[in-house]
């Protein structure tokens, strides 16, 4: 067998190989999705959004609770975390530039975009829950809010740096004072992308159990007293999948199908965005 | 006026920017002074000790830091080669017009929460584990199994984009003198964006060790060390979700609290060696 041969058949197999791996990878992630959109759309009825929990057994149960939970808890991360974020990327990109202290924000919001986010539960337990003395829906926001701004803080500061120089200068050269050419003339040519980013970081907080079990808790009922244990969609699909009752079990799949559609869309929008962006 | 205004709007956002630091060494503190009574009375023996006996006031973190590692090991093992292989399936073997959809819905399943892979594990995985390798199904084998394929989407995404950073010319240059896609692979993709790929790779790894849901549902919370992968175990995230809302003396608490110390010094160890030695953010000289 000649050299060429050998490593054209080396090639042949390692190329066999890779093909394999990624059927197996994408074949592995097809069947969860499969098993969530089959068990997702079995298990959803009107009933999902109209009835709140019920014991197990009980017929008229449903995720109304867990739903609106949800809706609040990251409604209100979000109307704090987004315009903090906004602020502190702006800081970043036209005011800190390349400065050390500005790199150290930068390093270390990247860290804390990985870092664990059932640590963030136990701090806000610490600084919270322990205080008042009881689980609240505030907690559960405060601990998303901070998962969700170093996610904010990145995008933006990235966003606000593809705006093309010449267009502050051009709004300097009018005369405009810095912080109109920013919120008028930065901020503007950004718009896109921070809509992304914005999409996005909601959407990663949306998913997020772990540092919920712990700050606002659940609650089987539906409650709107943000002071009070709050359900949302994850704790309670980790509380019903863990059940032993199979209706409960079945509500837990129509949370995880109701959740991740949620979470998809809301992707795919940023990506659209951005895609139109470019497009121009 | 416009002074005045232009002065503030400078200060405020230089104020939230310094307030990610601060809160950022909030934690560590609060963590830390948290974890002070379990500290003082346990010492060094909190990590060595492999006896977590709530009732007896007994706290020994070692099953948990080292079904941690277990876990994680096994994650990375088996995810390695598949994110390497689904990233030179993308990069450089699938038709082009494979390339944007398939890719795309990769990282879109990046974005699907942990808890949905630990629910899909509990109840499709665990029966079979259960059915191949006997024992109850609920096991560090499965949580290691799982949690290879959560964070699959995410390492084949980065290692691609890291690959696809190779420029063209190169490449064609290897081309040209006759090589293999395989030679190509191997001698130019591979060693041109080697700290890339290492890089998602231990990012990765930093990722999986701080992972709770997924592996909450399949892992068992047993603290026990077993040699057999087939047996319940426990991790330091897994201890945390099950035992923190039940912690009911000051010492359980503050052993849990300096769970999480720990786990929050070793991700942050382990994101900033990924980050600052491999992929630094390239400066222009």
């Amino acid at each position: 067998m000649t050299h060429t041969q050998k490593r054209i058949i080396v090639n042949n197999i390692v190329m066999v190989l890779s093909t394999l791996s990624a059927v197996i990878g994408i074949g592995f992630l097809l069947w969860i999705l499969s098993v969530l959109v089959i068990n997702g759309v079995d298990a959803l009825s009107w009933s999902i959004f109209t009835e709140e929990g019920a014991p197990p057994g009980y017929e008229d149960s449903g995720l109304k609770h867990a739903l609106i939970g949800q809706l609040m808890i990251v409604g209100v991360a979000t109307f704090v975390g987004v315009p903090l974020g906004i602020l502190a990327g702006t800081y970043l990109s036209e005011y800190g530039q390349k400065s050390k202290l500005a790199e150290t924000i930068r390093d270390v919001s990247d860290i804390m975009m990985s870092a664990p986010s059932i640590v963030i539960g136990a701090f806000v337990y610490a600084i919270v829950v322990v205080p008042m003395g009881h689980f609240s829906g505030w907690a559960g926001s405060i601990a998303l809010t901070i998962i969700m701004l170093p996610i904010i803080l990145r995008t933006t500061d990235d966003m606000l740096q593809l705006v093309p120089s010449t267009l502050r200068e051009a709004a300097f050269a009018l005369g405009a004072p810095k912080y109109k050419v920013i919120t008028q003339v930065v901020y503007r040519g950004a718009k896109a992308g921070i809509l992304t980013g914005i999409l996005l970081g909601v959407a990663r907080v949306a998913g997020e159990t772990a540092p919920l079990l712990f700050t606002s808790f659940n609650d089987n009922f539906l409650n709107t007293d943000m002071n009070e244990p709050m359900a949302s969609l994850t704790v309670t699909m980790y509380n019903y999948a863990t059940s032993p009752y199979e209706d409960w079990q079945k509500l837990g799949w129509a949370a995880a199908f109701i959740l991740s559609m949620f979470i998809l869309s809301l992707n795919i929008l940023g990506r659209l965005f951005i895609m139109k962006k470019k497009g121009k | 006026m416009n002074t005045i205004i232009d002065r503030l709007f400078a200060n405020t956002t230089k104020i939230v920017a310094l307030s990610i630091l601060l809160i950022v060494a909030w934690i560590f503190a609060t963590l830390l002074q948290h974890s002070m009574e379990s500290i003082q009375a346990l010492g060094f023996n909190f990590i060595t000790e492999s006896k977590w006996a709530p009732n007896l006031e007994k706290f020994g973190a070692l099953p948990a830091i080292y079904g941690s590692v277990v876990s994680t090991f096994l994650a990375m093992i088996l995810a390695v080669p598949l994110a390497i292989g689904v990233a030179i399936f993308l990069s450089e073997l699938a038709p082009e017009k494979l390339k944007a959809p398939v890719g795309v819905s990769i990282e879109l399943l990046a974005a699907i929460p942990s808890v949905i892979y630990g629910m899909w594990g509990l109840f499709y995985f665990v029966p079979i584990i259960r059915d191949v390798f006997g024992g109850i199904g609920i096991s560090m084998l499965t949580a290691g199994i799982v949690l290879s394929i959560m964070i699959l989407p995410f390492m084949a995404a980065v290692t691609r984009d890291a690959m696809n950073t190779t420029p063209d010319i190169l490449k064609e240059s290897a081309y040209a003198l006759g090589g293999t896609k395989w030679d190509v692979i191997k001698d130019i993709v591979i060693p041109y964006a080697k700290a890339g790929i290492i890089g998602s790779f231990i990012l990765a790894l930093g990722r999986a060790i701080g992972e709770t849901m997924a592996v909450t549902f399949v892992m068992g919370n047993v603290h026990k060390i077993s040699m057999d992968l087939t047996a319940p175990a426990t991790s330091i995230p897994v201890t945390l979700a099950n035992e923190f809302t039940e912690a009911d003396s000051g010492l359980y608490y503050s052993s849990l609290f300096e769970l999480s110390l720990l786990l929050l010094v070793i991700s942050f160890t382990i994101i900033s060696i990924a980050k600052f030695y491999f992929l630094r953010r390239k400066r222009v000289a």
